[in-house]
């Protein structure tokens, strides 16, 4: 190591704590002016540099107690005790403990003390001296260690130990508190800056507008030498919520792909969440255990859709024999939060002209669904949903579309398989393929709009390719996140430390 | 969704192994194989084929379709003997008026075939009989019972027999009451006068359908080998291919299938296994699925599907309930070609990408925020109440908030405004580092009379923040979007700000929303110890502005 090098990049706090080193931190402090603070981080600095060790050592200290600070001036119970009874030789209890001016707890202990030490005797309710001049003149143990406090519990010899475990079992006197005390260690290139007795080498240190306007200030100098290696304090910049970046990212693919975006509300009415789209007013799916209903009523659109989607269900579209059952204009009026984007893609054909066809639309949203919370499950999730309206679409289409959307969303490998849903057929599952779990994983729900749902919307059937994959299982791993509860936590930690989606 | 268990050893013995090959196979015949082991198969029947809820029904149906025993199945359906009748009161016409019936004789029952047939009975229950609401179904052991076989309606008090899983006599209201299928079901049968019952010719009771048989004539048991079956609702063309579906099965564990008269205005007889015949067009099929097929072609891929078929067309199984329409036999067509050997093709078709206005908008002004170092936030638009209630909501605001029906957890109600949440994201991050600025921008929803409306709303909370820290950011905002504001003393404004320190901001002499230091109250609610300014504007006026 360049000796030379390391001295250029001391910083002038560094410089001042240098001579020093060989003391420990107050005394530093004392002797450089400056605060703990400036000092132990000027120590860290020095440790990087490998100019010292540090070495932190754990000590238990023994020090006096509340009690022991006061015995410590006033002196121990037992010693002022032991003081009257010097005067007076024998004493009654009553006149003992009025005249000696102990507290109950304390004339007590110190009765205990000086009996176990064989100093008195008690008879009859008078405590009769037993000890020689000498003995009382002599500084008892605990005497001794109350005076030497603070000290080092590892320290202790076993006389001292004696006493601390006799004073231990008193209230307060003493306690014992562990400390951190860091030793200073010189390694061998420390010891021969030490040794190099720092001259003054006049070193830049920050740059100022001051030094910048007058030349003769810098020009010739040497720039102090920074660490460029040390941890500087952590910034966070402002960002888009994740969860907006991706939905921004799948916009772009469908952009790209020539979609035209669709927008409408969260709350919508049961005809377009599911009657327009030939789900039957019995389905499951309409009931209150899966999807959020509000107590009230929406209103329908235009009578003549109403009457066809109306006429669909119960004795069915042309070449259709329908759901066969009475259908009830009061059950598509009751409001839900929508299970699906789905629903704006019925509203979009409803208000399709003839002119404006092929036409390609998409839309990407929240949808409810009315579940219990677990990492996996949540109550709203993120769907976007696709559809392509033209006369001469077909299946294969439908494919080569899905195989596209994947592939641009980051999924080489699908496989299709046959599906159901209510509004769709054919209806086509596709799997992609999981490369960490190595598994086919259920990503593109989608298929072509039935007649029954076309005709009564478009006013004929004309094919309507669609497919809706959700997002969230996508935006889980594009983010890493394991926990679907994750996603509208608003840990701001979390959204400060998340990285941007380079997409 | 309805899932079928097979023991594996079963499957290996009667199909073939479970290979890969195998397994990806069930996957092309729309049946998802959700989990298999050494001893258990289980598959996933999606709930268009009800006739594939028991293991006979799908081996049926899938060994066609890996190409043994192609064709649509026959079965030897035998005329009614003597008795097999069913006599239709009047009394059930207004309460649950058609039943479809046969007999099946000669089967061979043993624990795992009860167990099927039970578990058939089951599943097309729940599915297809939507929980028993469209119909209900019984079997009987036939040795218990005298034919002909009565079906009417009675008044509940007078109906007692011993019901199943029981050992009392119970009338039809005690039966809704006390015993638990009853009560499950009891809501079947809510606000009749009468409730329908089976009745034998010894009268004996049989069941009250749709909700338990009788534990005296209504239990099968491994010794039974005839059985009568029912199945009993308010659509007779469903009740007919419900029985179809578990005769057929029953057939295919070696049961020889009787018809049964039943007497209504008109003379009926059931099962009925007259198949039901529907045009195909391969110029259709050519149209929709984008292939070319020979009438050959057509013919034997349908015959894998379970169809027959002649010139163009196609003759239905009896039991098969979801053909709707011939778009429903062309996508069968597809299955059998198989997804796997389309080939995927972008038609060249060129439309223009267009993102909606109102998005762009607002990614811009969260762009001019984040520009400022702030974080966006994305939440709920499901809340607390109370959260709401945080917010210091008088009575008529808390009546007016917006519930939904039996949500499964807290959060119930639709939120009306965004800043009740920042405020929470505050009290929820109060380890994370200050100063904490963020801003959301996301749907709110009201109540105009009875409408429920929804608008795009922008609230920015900052802290530790004060008016002016927050009116430089109203003002470099709408600098940056273009757009002249004013700001002006509030005519009126939401009780969470301090009076004084609230201003109001107005775009076209119209107020789009507040701004300005949280009241300490509405703090405290929040446990939030440090200064916070906030804002919640309409963004409505801006997107009209702007386009």
């Amino acid at each position: 190591m360049d000796i030379k090098r390391i001295i250029e990049s001391l910083s002038p706090n560094e410089r001042k704590i240098i001579p020093y080193l060989e003391e420990d931190v107050n005394n530093i402090c004392k002797k450089t002016n400056l605060d703990k603070t400036s000092v132990k981080r000027s120590l860290e600095y020095l440790k990087n540099k490998k100019i010292i060790e540090l070495i932190s050592k754990k000590e238990n200290i023994v020090n006096v107690g509340v009690n022991g600070a006061l015995y410590k001036k006033k002196g121990l119970p037992e010693r002022r005790l032991l003081n009257l009874l010097n005067e007076k030789r024998i004493v009654s209890l009553d006149k003992a403990k009025k005249e000696s001016g102990l507290s109950n707890d304390e004339f007590k202990v110190s009765i205990g003390v000086l009996k176990h030490k064989a100093m008195v005797e008690l008879k009859r309710g008078n405590l009769i001296l037993n000890a020689s001049k000498e003995e009382i003149s002599k500084k008892m143990l605990e005497e001794i260690l109350l005076e030497i406090l603070p000290i080092k519990y590892e320290e202790l010899t076993s006389e001292q130990m004696y006493a601390l475990k006799n004073l231990q079992k008193r209230k307060n006197i003493v306690e014992i508190k562990p400390k951190k005390t860091t030793e200073i260690k010189l390694t061998e290139i420390g010891r021969k800056i030490v040794e190099s007795k720092l001259k003054n080498m006049n070193l830049l240190e920050q740059i100022t507008p001051e030094i910048l306007k007058d030349e003769k200030l810098w020009r010739g100098k040497k720039f102090r030498r920074y660490d460029i290696t040390s941890q500087v304090p952590a910034i966070y910049g402002g960002k888009r919520h994740f969860v907006n970046q991706a939905i921004d990212y799948g916009r772009k693919v469908w952009l790209e792909m020539g979609f035209k975006e669709m927008t409408g509300t969260l709350v919508q009415n049961s005809f377009w969440n599911f009657d327009a789209l030939f789900t039957a007013q019995d389905h499951p799916v309409r009931e209150i255990h899966d999807t959020f209903f509000i107590n009230k009523k929406g209103k329908l659109p235009d009578k003549k859709i109403v009457d066809s989607v109306k006429k669909a269900h119960e004795q069915g579209t042309r070449g259709s024999k329908g759901w066969g059952y009475k259908w009830n204009e009061d059950e598509a009026r009751k409001l839900v939060l929508r299970t699906h984007t789905t629903c704006l893609s019925a509203q979009t054909l409803a208000k399709l002209k003839d002119k404006d066809l092929p036409a390609k639309f998409f839309s990407i949203g929240i949808n409810f669904r009315n579940e219990t919370v677990d990492w996996n499950h949540g109550f709203e999730l993120l769907q976007t949903d696709g559809i392509v309206v033209d006369e001469n679409a077909n299946f294969r289409n439908l494919l080569g579309y899905l195989k596209q959307f994947a592939k641009k969303m980051g999924f080489e490998k699908i496989r299709f398989r046959p599906a159901y849903f209510p509004y769709t057929e054919p209806s086509v599952e596709g799997d992609v393929w999981d490369e960490e779990r190595k598994e086919w994983v259920e990503y593109l729900a989608a298929g072509m709009f039935r007649p029954e749902v076309t005709e009564p919307l478009l006013g004929k059937s004309i094919p309507v390719l669609a497919w809706g994959p959700g997002f969230g299982r996508m935006l889980m791993k594009l983010f890493d996140i394991k926990d679907i509860r994750d996603l509208y936590k608003n840990d701001l930690t979390q959204l400060r430390k998340i990285k941007f989606l380079i997409k | 969704m309805a899932n079928i268990k097979i023991p594996r050893k079963l499957f290996e013995k009667e199909i073939g192994k479970l290979d890969e090959r195998m397994q990806n196979k069930i996957a092309m015949f729309g049946t998802t194989l959700e989990e298999f082991n050494d001893r258990e198969i289980e598959l996933e029947i999606f709930p268009n084929r009800p006739d594939l809820l028991s293991y006979q029904g799908f081996k049926r149906s899938f060994l066609s379709f890996i190409g043994k025993k192609t064709g649509m199945k026959k079965y030897k359906i035998n005329p009614p003997e003597k008795d097999y009748k069913i006599i239709i009161d009047s009394s059930v016409k207004n309460i649950r008026p058609y039943t479809a019936c046969a007999i099946v004789r000669k089967l061979k029952f043993d624990d795992e075939k009860i167990k099927e047939i039970i578990d058939i009975q089951e599943k097309l229950h729940l599915t297809l009989g939507r929980k028993r609401k469209k119909f209900g179904i019984g079997i009987y052991p036939l040795e218990k019972i005298k034919l002909p076989i009565t079906y009417k309606a009675m008044e509940p008090d007078k109906i007692k027999f011993v019901p199943l899983e029981s050992e009392k006599e119970m009338s039809g209201f005690q039966i809704l009451q006390r015993h638990p299928t009853g009560r499950k079901y009891a809501h079947l049968l809510a606000g009749k006068t009468k409730f329908p019952i089976f009745i034998d010719d010894k009268k004996q009771i049989m069941s009250m359908p749709p909700i338990i048989n009788s534990q005296l004539t209504g239990k099968i048991n491994e010794k039974t080998k005839d059985v009568f079956i029912e199945c009993s609702g308010f659509d007779f063309n469903l009740l007919k291919k419900c029985i179809n579906i578990i005769v057929t099965t029953l057939a295919d564990m070696g049961g020889k299938i009787y018809q049964m008269d039943i007497k209504y205005s008109k003379k009926e007889r059931t099962p009925d296994m007259t198949s039901e015949k529907m045009k195909l067009s391969l110029e259709n099929a050519k149209k929709i699925l984008g292939i070319e097929l020979t009438s050959r072609q057509a013919g034997k891929l349908l015959e894998k599907m379970g169809y027959n078929y002649k010139k163009e067309i196609v003759e239905i199984p009896p039991w098969r309930t979801d053909i709707l329409h011939e778009i429903d036999l062309i996508e069968d067509l597809a299955i059998a070609y198989g997804y796997e050997n389309f080939d995927p093709e972008i038609p060249n078709v060129a439309t223009i990408g267009e993102e909606s206005k109102e998005e762009i908008i607002k990614r811009k002004i969260s762009e001019i925020l984040t520009g400022l170092g702030m974080i966006e936030t994305s939440s709920y638009h499901l809340t607390t109440k109370e959260s709401m209630m945080k917010m210091g909501l008088n009575g008529k605001q808390e009546k007016d908030l917006i519930e939904v029906e039996e949500s499964k957890t807290e959060y119930s109600i639709l939120r009306k405004n965004l800043a009740h949440i920042l405020l929470r994201i505050f009290s929820e991050n109060k380890d994370s580092e200050y100063p904490q600025r963020i801003f959301e921008i996301g749907t709110v929803f009201g109540l105009n009379e009875d409408d429920i409306t929804e608008k795009e709303n922008l609230s920015i909370a900052i802290t530790p923040g004060n008016f002016t820290d927050l009116k430089q950011i109203v003002d470099y905002l709408f600098k940056m979007l273009g757009i002249d504001i004013e700001i002006k003393e509030p005519y009126k404004f939401p009780s969470y700000f301090i009076e004084g320190r609230v201003a109001e901001i107005y775009l076209d002499d119209q107020s789009i929303g507040s701004f300005g230091e949280v009241h300490p109250k509405i703090l405290k609610n929040w446990k939030i110890r440090t200064p916070v300014a906030l804002l919640e504007i309409a963004i409505e006026k801006i997107f009209d502005k702007l386009n």
